[in-house]
């Protein structure tokens, strides 16, 4: 029972389970630091080479591809032009920007999985007939289906970042219709003879004992899909040209060849999909973990 | 016959396609008067969780004909006249104890306070009502399984079917729960189905025992269990207590050589 040996661990030690949490992040952090580091100083003692070879070492150790750590930190504090605003200015409304995007799509998704879990549930007909399909949408690459999207809604007169905000919902919704079936399907034979011998009806069944019994599941998958849903926001926006957002960001430092402010975009969109599915998390917390401490 | 709340004539239950047919029940011939506590004891495979699962049409006999209160069993099932028990308590672990017992109740349509006082009266009779706002997880097994005896009773239904509910308990709680479930049967005066593979739960608990056969399971026996209520630990330790069981294990071995057969 790991429930009963974490409890063991935390009476013994003498630091709360929170303050160990941090700490562990804090740790982990400090030693990827340590290796890059580490990597670049060896890596630069050695000449660039692998040792009694010709053969130059991949990722190159110098500085302007391997910026130093805290050259990206400090960049985050540096104009991202000459008179322009602080790069984490910038990087920061360009997070909330994708973010907006990514939320709405997220929620989409969220719903059309969902819908598609239950309706799957309900009708093994349309499980069987659509499940393939549903399947097949995701192994196209999003790249070749975003400018697509972008351009259909365009000429329906849709505002662009709604489209985004589709892109972002296409890639959301298949792990929350996975899951969701997964977890309807979850109790017992025993707890479906118990609702049945109650004569309830199916939308009791449904709302009383498979959705409660999903959301554990259901998270799970949110959890996935919030991350999905700020790739596919970033993915987006590339076609669709935006100034602001991410992608516009990421598109730029990586076209100026400028190591340390692309790193900085690359840490600042991980920072937004991590704030998401934090929220996510919280939400799992009050909804569902206190009812199902067992699992 | 007039109060029979279980009549089976000639029921019979085969699963499967026809290359593939089981005979899970033959020829099932029954009456279970008001009041009855009957159990359906006999070896793994002999049909007995298959003729509760038919009195409560979770499903439906092939051959011949069955009437629980006076009713086809579907309609039984549809006017809630019954309450199930599974060897697991099935409870809902993101309910209280108290919402679980109100469940039954709530897919009625039972208004809430009318709901909140069955359930404490329920828990109050299974002496639980401490525990009201705990979550299953907290309760032991044998207290889960009143938690869900609890449930199947709070919309006083005229007939309780239970399917080894004991099984996963150890042998002393065990033997409480007994106690415990003959106290509850006296009070509430429902008719009990107890399926069980016990000989000794089987004799404690019945007035009569019904002795079925392996697969096709037929009845070979009905044993009448005349011991004196209330039942203890007393009866468990009087000739007459094993005087039955011998006739029980008896009958069960006479069943499955095929000697005697009903």
């Amino acid at each position: 029972m790991t429930d009963a040996s974490a409890d063991v661990v935390a009476t013994t030690s003498r630091w709360s389970p929170r303050v160990r949490r941090i700490m562990g992040f804090l740790g982990v952090l400090v030693v990827v630091v340590v290796i890059w580091e580490l990597y670049k100083v060896v890596g630069k003692a050695l000449g660039g080479v692998v040792p009694g070879t010709e053969l130059r070492l991949r990722p190159p150790p110098d500085d302007r591809i391997m910026p130093h750590t805290w050259d990206v930190v400090l960049q985050l504090f540096r104009p991202v032009r000459r008179n322009g605003e602080l790069t984490v200015l910038l990087l920061g409304k360009a997070a909330l920007f994708t973010l907006r995007e990514a939320f709405v799509g997220f929620v989409v998704g969220g719903l059309v999985g969902f819908g598609l879990g239950v309706a799957f549930v309900r009708s093994t007909l349309a499980e069987r007939a659509f499940m393939p399909y549903v399947v097949a949408s995701q192994t196209v690459p999003i790249i070749a289906i975003a400018p697509m999207v972008v351009v259909w809604g365009g000429k329906l007169d849709i505002p662009q970042w709604l489209s985004v905000a589709i892109i972002a919902a296409y890639l959301t919704f298949f792990p929350v219709t996975i899951n969701t079936v997964r977890g309807l399907r979850s109790p017992a034979p025993t707890a479906m003879e118990m609702m049945r011998s109650y004569a309830a009806s199916p939308s009791q069944v449904l709302w009383k004992l498979q959705v409660p019994a999903a959301l554990p599941y259901i998270f799970t998958a949110l959890k996935v899909s919030a991350t999905a849903s700020v790739i596919g926001a970033i993915v987006g926006e590339l076609p669709a040209g935006f100034r602001d957002g991410l992608a516009r960001a990421l598109l730029e430092f990586s076209q100026q060849f400028n190591a340390e402010k692309l790193l900085a975009a690359i840490l600042m969109s991980a920072i937004a999909g991590i704030l998401f599915v934090g929220i996510v998390t919280w939400f799992e917390h009050r909804l569902v973990a206190a009812a199902h401490r067992q699992e | 016959m007039s109060d029979a709340v279980v009549v089976a004539r000639g029921v019979g239950k085969v699963f499967g396609t026809d290359t593939d047919r089981v005979e899970a029940l033959r020829g099932i011939d029954l009456q279970i008067a008001r009041g009855e506590f009957i159990s359906l004891i006999g070896p793994s495979g002999c049909g007995k969780s298959t003729l509760l699962r038919l009195i409560g049409d979770l499903l439906q006999p092939s051959a011949g004909e069955l009437v629980v209160n006076g009713k086809p069993p579907r309609q039984a099932r549809l006017d809630r006249d019954y309450g199930i028990v599974f060897q697991q308590p099935t409870l809902l672990d993101w309910r209280t104890v108290r919402a679980n017992v109100e469940l039954p109740l709530e897919i009625m349509g039972v208004a809430r306070e009318e709901r909140a006082a069955r359930a404490e009266e329920m828990l109050a009779l299974v002496q639980l009502a401490e525990f009201a706002d705990h979550h299953p997880w907290q309760l032991s097994g044998g207290m889960q399984q009143r938690v869900a005896i609890a449930r199947a009773l709070g919309f006083r239904p005229a007939l309780l079917l239970m399917d080894e509910p004991f099984g996963a308990l150890d042998e002393m709680t065990r033997e409480l729960m007994q106690q415990e479930l003959l106290r509850i049967w006296t009070e509430t005066e429902t008719t009990v189905v107890f399926v069980t593979h016990s000989i000794p739960e089987a004799v404690f608990l019945s007035t009569r025992v019904v002795v079925m056969s392996p697969r096709p399971g037929r009845i070979s026996a009905v044993i009448d269990v005349p011991l004196a209520h209330p039942r203890d630990v007393e009866t468990r330790e009087s000739d007459d207590y094993y005087r039955l069981i011998t006739e029980v294990r008896e009958a069960l071995r006479r069943g499955e050589t095929g000697e005697g057969r009903r």
